[in-house]
């Protein structure tokens, strides 16, 4: 016997909790909000004269309110001997913590009359599991509620629920890493944006990435761009198997490409499979867009 | 005496998913509150086990006529129903004793079935 077991079969063993009474006794009003929610136009519910021409000779209230005189309301807490509250109490330690109504099966031994008050109890009748849902895993809980009024036995229901520890729900698709971008590289991913490969230029000399002043150093340079065929080869590359990247399949290949230019440019290698890839494989350079603030470099396979 | 109940189409609205479980004095929040019930993992509110029982009664008794009497509504919940969805109630008579009828009864929405049960009633001179 599993601990969970255990527990069920000394609450189980307790038997039913002390009767509990219902807020109010069976009233009109009451059985008006419930015909009309639901929408059950049966006269015997509600027409007086109708209801005294019937076999009930007089209003009865829906057989299928027999649960809602008890329920709890709206501050409702259950007593200290409900075994309800003392099962759902055990799962929800255990990690059940959700809760889902499966079956109610209700047996009505007459028709409830305006005025009569029910009383109702409670006792666990089954546990079971753990069992794998389409929830997530978890227990069925069987109780039986018997509805009396002055000790005559109106109406029973056997009730189940499962309390379930939810599925792991999978996350949604992690957006890009996004660059941070200053007043040096701003051109770069303008650039991209519009289909160009930028490079930036101090007079006669690339630099990439681009930076914030030429490779001698001085102060007071200040560069311009020119926009790159796009072509060139690989240099270098990596093929990323681990971790994993937001927004990347794995694994993917990463290539610093030597452009015609004579600078090299690191960026995604979109269509090579790793064991394709290779130092001297001819690329162009391709544009990824992400949304109307970013692009993303990257290469293609010059086939 | 036709063997199948007539089908009752329900419009599950917000406002009719919220008045039922009201009315049913069933104050669960993801019966009433969408942003508790999307914070539980559901798509939106949904209708609560006393209302099905409801809408059970409801859907025999408009085939069994107004003086039938309900013996019992035993129902088994599948895939839930959210405020927007329309259910569909069909029924057929299983058996028959004198005036005792056994029917097995089902509600359909959009996500597949919400619940199937079975209904034991009395009626009057064995009609319908």
């Amino acid at each position: 016997m599993t601990t969970m077991e255990e527990a069920a079969a000394k609450i189980a063993a307790a038997g039913p909790c002390a009767p509990r009474l219902a807020r109010d006794p069976v009233n009109q009003a009451m059985v008006n909000n419930w015909v009309e929610a639901i929408g059950d136009a049966n006269p015997v519910y509600a027409d007086p004269a109708v209801a005294a021409a019937s076999v009930h000779k007089g209003l009865v209230a829906p057989p299928a309110m027999a649960q809602v005189w008890t329920m709890p309301g709206l501050h409702g807490v259950r007593a200290d001997d409900d075994p309800m509250g003392a099962i759902l109490a055990v799962l929800d330690e255990a990690g059940y913590s959700s809760i889902v109504a499966t079956n109610s099966e209700q047996t009505y031994h007459r028709y409830l009359r305006p005025g009569e008050r029910v009383a109702v109890t409670t006792e666990l009748a089954d546990v079971t599991g753990p069992k794998r849902t389409a929830l997530g895993e978890g227990w069925f809980v069987t109780t039986v509620m018997r509805w009396t009024v002055d000790g005559e036995a109106v109406a029973d229901m056997v009730f189940r629920v499962l309390k379930f520890r939810p599925a792991a729900v999978p996350e949604p698709p992690a957006p890009v890493l996004r660059p941070v971008i200053s007043r040096d590289t701003e051109f770069f991913w303008a650039g991209l944006r519009e289909g160009e490969l930028r490079i930036q230029r101090w007079g006669d000399t690339l630099r990439h990435p681009p930076g914030p002043m030429p490779p001698g150093g001085s102060l007071e340079a200040t560069p311009d761009y020119v926009v790159a065929s796009g072509r060139g080869t690989v240099h270098s590359y990596v093929v990323h198997h681990h971790p994993p990247v937001p927004g990347k399949r794995l694994p993917f290949v990463v290539a610093l490409v030597e452009l015609e230019e004579g600078v090299r440019v690191m960026a995604e290698l979109l269509d090579a499979a790793p064991d394709e890839v290779r130092v001297g494989l001819p690329v162009v350079a391709a544009f990824v867009r992400v949304d109307d603030e970013l692009t993303l470099p990257a290469w293609r396979v010059a086939r | 005496m036709s063997e199948a109940v007539p089908p009752l189409r329900i419009e599950a609205t917000t406002t009719f998913v919220v008045s039922t479980a009201l009315a049913t004095r069933d104050f669960q929040d993801v019966h009433h509150d969408r942003d508790a019930a999307g914070a539980r993992g559901s798509k939106d509110i949904f209708l609560n086990i006393l209302t099905d029982t409801g809408l059970v009664q409801r859907f025999v008794s408009e085939w069994a006529g107004p003086e039938a009497l309900i013996r019992s509504i035993k129902i088994r919940l599948g895939v839930p129903c959210y405020a927007g969805d329309t259910l569909t109630f069909a029924g057929r008579v299983v058996s028959r004793d004198g005036a005792d009828v056994e029917l097995a009864v089902s509600a359909t929405g959009s996500l597949g079935e919400h619940l199937t049960g079975t209904v034991t009633l009395t009626v009057p001179g064995g009609a319908p």
